[in-house]
């Protein structure tokens, strides 16, 4: 089984319709195997894990309220072709529609609009487990708390995670109104970002991250809000068509020239210093979902993708330190992505803070370790931390140092799982948990 | 079109019910299970943006529930279209040599409750002027072969009678539309390796919608099956001795 930077393991999924009998006695619940790393894959001891994606039935939605009550298998692809026709969307989605619901959760996904609002979890008003004793669990804000907030971000390791309950949100039209700019340095980018965040809902940014010196960190800037019914075009978006990306893709197609070009080449592809349109809610949400496995174009070794968030205490100049770190260890990436976010949510291992997140993906080579445990050093000196449904190759002992709420998930997991029944290649490589 | 189905809570059923309801078809569900079939209804409902889908209980292993069940499903709609029956067993065939009573159960459920739930639903249709029949068979039934000897045989016993349905009465306006899927990824068929060509429920779906609007009698699934098939029917019985499959 391969996580999808392509990390794998011995193991294999098991497929069902009704989830509360398919996970009994299983380690992990897996979805769609977005995460980049070990986190969906199973700890070497306990090698069959349930994959959720048959239990996708919508179980209830109130048309006043937006309240929407789903198995966690429902894939988020289905709710957006099912509801944005009618006027709904997700409160927040992360960048590929290819993510479940359970995984949503389980990782607290954040997107463009983290500044606004917030992480997934903050608008889940119910979850249903199933925890390591076998039973059936309902919990809430409000019931079984503590163990809904460890739930939230907490990498499907305090139960199976069998149904979601939240609140989508109304958007005026199913179409984005996009203002996208051409950025010249990382300065100029960071105060763009920080400007345009009191202005506009949703934003992102791509990073030229292979260019030093006095063009470090141009890039393009994407800002974004929901189209008016007057701007919109009468007819909803159609979903697009997508490209497989062979198996046999020659991965040495991506090399350190190959990136820098592609970089230079996606740079000046938008040669106005502004531009503002309709999009289609694909190109704006999930530009990547268009090449189907697209992983593959890293060849058999795979990638990982580094992601950071790194505090506004660490001052506006910390993403040119990070990118004047990374660009010197000649840590070339395809895809570099930077994004504003903004309060910490309050999953107990929520990945975001107020400040910025940093994502770049780097093919993996003999020397990615050495390369992560560097940029794993300067955001612990920063305040920072990682995102774990990303990694691959942060040690314990970083992930320690980042994360003081760690004792207290593992605390609440403990109780409700003292033997480590639920666990996978993640918490076992970083908690010390049992193989 | 008014569409009754038994079995819309799993697997391909799912699927054709699902794609059914996004074209606007109206349907009305039948199953084993209460609770299951309320979170079907409530699904289909929810995706469509329209009212959730009637139900009632109607178990293949219980041949007095189908006319109640039926009953309930014709007041419900009014005029219906298409009853279609995706429901079924299956177990692997070492494990029904291994339990004569598995073997009893996935016999009778495929074979005689299909085509007893058939002839009660054939009764009504034609009662009502016509209408189409659609029962999943499988390509199972297409030969004696050594993976799937008892669940295929259930299969063919099914596939005939649907045939002798069609020529029998559809001068009087019964279609019979007898689907044989290839292999398919569903629940039941996980755990096994998929062969080549196995295919998925949403595509299976398409196809059986557009075969009932062509009024067609029979339908290999996905498409590619029907010539895998063609080759397989006329492998001389030495070739199936030795092979696998």
């Amino acid at each position: 089984m391969e996580g999808w930077g392509r990390t794998s393991v011995p193991g294999e999924e098991r497929r069902g319709e009704d989830l509360a009998a398919l996970t009994r006695g299983m380690p992990l619940s897996r979805g769609l195997g977005r995460s980049y790393g070990d986190a969906s894959l199973p700890p070497p001891g306990a090698p069959v894990v349930a994959n959720t994606t048959l239990g996708d039935r919508i179980l209830a939605f109130d048309g006043q309220t937006g309240l929407l009550r789903a198995e966690a298998g429902l894939s988020l692809r289905e709710i957006v072709y099912a509801f944005l026709p009618r006027g709904w969307f997700v409160p927040v989605t992360p960048g590929t529609f290819f993510v479940t619901l359970g995984g949503m959760v389980a990782s607290d996904v954040h997107g463009k609009n983290h500044h606004v609002a917030g992480c997934f979890g903050e608008h889940v008003t119910r979850l249903v487990l199933r925890v390591a004793s076998g039973d059936i669990v309902s919990c809430s804000p409000t019931d079984n708390a503590e163990l809904f907030w460890a739930t939230v971000g907490g990498m499907g390791l305090t139960g199976h995670i069998l149904e979601v309950e939240f609140r989508m949100v109304r958007v005026p039209s199913p179409w984005i109104y996009q203002h996208k700019e051409r950025v010249p340095d990382i300065d100029t980018f960071i105060g763009r970002l920080k400007d345009a965040a009191s202005e506009w809902p949703m934003g992102m940014g791509w990073i030229d991250c292979v260019t030093r010196g006095a063009r470090m960190g141009r890039g393009h800037l994407y800002l974004g809000r929901w189209a008016t019914p007057a701007e919109a075009p009468p007819a909803a978006p159609r979903p697009r068509r997508r490209i497989t990306v062979p198996s046999l893709f020659p991965s040495f197609l991506l090399n350190p020239l190959t990136v820098a070009l592609a970089n230079t080449g996606i740079y000046w592809s938008h040669p106005w210093r502004q531009s503002t349109g309709i999009v289609h809610p694909e190109d704006f949400f999930y530009p990547l979902d268009k090449l189907r496995l697209w992983n593959r174009m890293y060849g058999r070794r795979g990638f990982t993708q580094y992601q950071c968030v790194l505090p506004a205490s660490a001052g506006r100049d910390v993403a040119r330190r990070f990118l004047d770190l990374l660009t010197r260890r000649g840590g070339a990436s395809f895809l570099c992505v930077i994004k504003d976010t903004g309060p910490q949510g309050r999953g107990m291992l929520s990945f975001p803070m107020p400040g910025m997140s940093i994502a770049l993906d780097i093919k993996m080579t003999a020397d990615t370790q050495r390369l992560v445990d560097t940029l794993n050093a300067f955001v612990i000196a920063e305040g920072g931390r990682i995102y774990l449904t990303k990694d691959a190759l942060t040690r314990p002992e970083h992930f320690r140092a980042m994360e003081p709420r760690l004792d207290a998930f593992l605390a609440v997991r403990r109780a409700w799982d003292p033997g480590l029944s639920l666990r996978s290649a993640l918490s076992v490589r970083m908690f010390g948990d049992p193989p | 079109m008014n569409i009754v189905i038994l079995g819309a809570t799993r697997g391909m059923g799912r699927a054709l019910a699902r794609a059914a309801a996004a074209r606007g078809d109206t349907l009305f569900l039948l199953g084993r299970s209460p609770d299951d079939l309320a979170r079907s209804a409530a699904d289909l409902g929810a995706r469509s943006g329209r009212p959730a889908p009637g139900l009632a209980v109607c178990d293949l292993e219980a041949p007095a529930t189908f006319g109640p069940a039926l009953d309930a499903a014709f007041a419900a709609l009014g005029k219906v279209d298409a009853v279609v029956v995706t429901a079924g067993l299956f177990a692997t065939q070492d494990a029904l040599e291994a339990d004569r009573a598995l073997a009893a159960r996935v016999l009778a459920v495929n074979y005689t409750n299909t085509v007893l739930f058939c002839e009660e639903a054939r009764v009504r249709l034609l009662a009502a002027g016509g209408g189409t029949l659609c029962a999943f068979s499988s390509v199972a039934g297409d030969r004696g072969r050594k993976p799937v000897g008892l669940y295929g045989s259930s299969k063919a016993g099914l596939s005939h009678y649907l045939e002798s349905l069609d020529h029998r009465f559809r001068a009087a306006g019964l279609v019979t539309l007898c689907v044989k899927p290839g292999f398919v990824k569903t629940g039941m068929t996980e755990g096994l390796k998929p062969p080549p060509f196995a295919g998925e429920p949403d595509a299976v779906a398409a196809e059986v919608l557009a075969a009932l609007d062509a009024r067609a009698p029979l339908l290999y699934t996905p498409g590619i099956w029907r010539l895998v098939m063609l080759v397989i029917r006329h492998l001389p019985r030495a070739v199936m001795r030795k092979v696998a499959f």
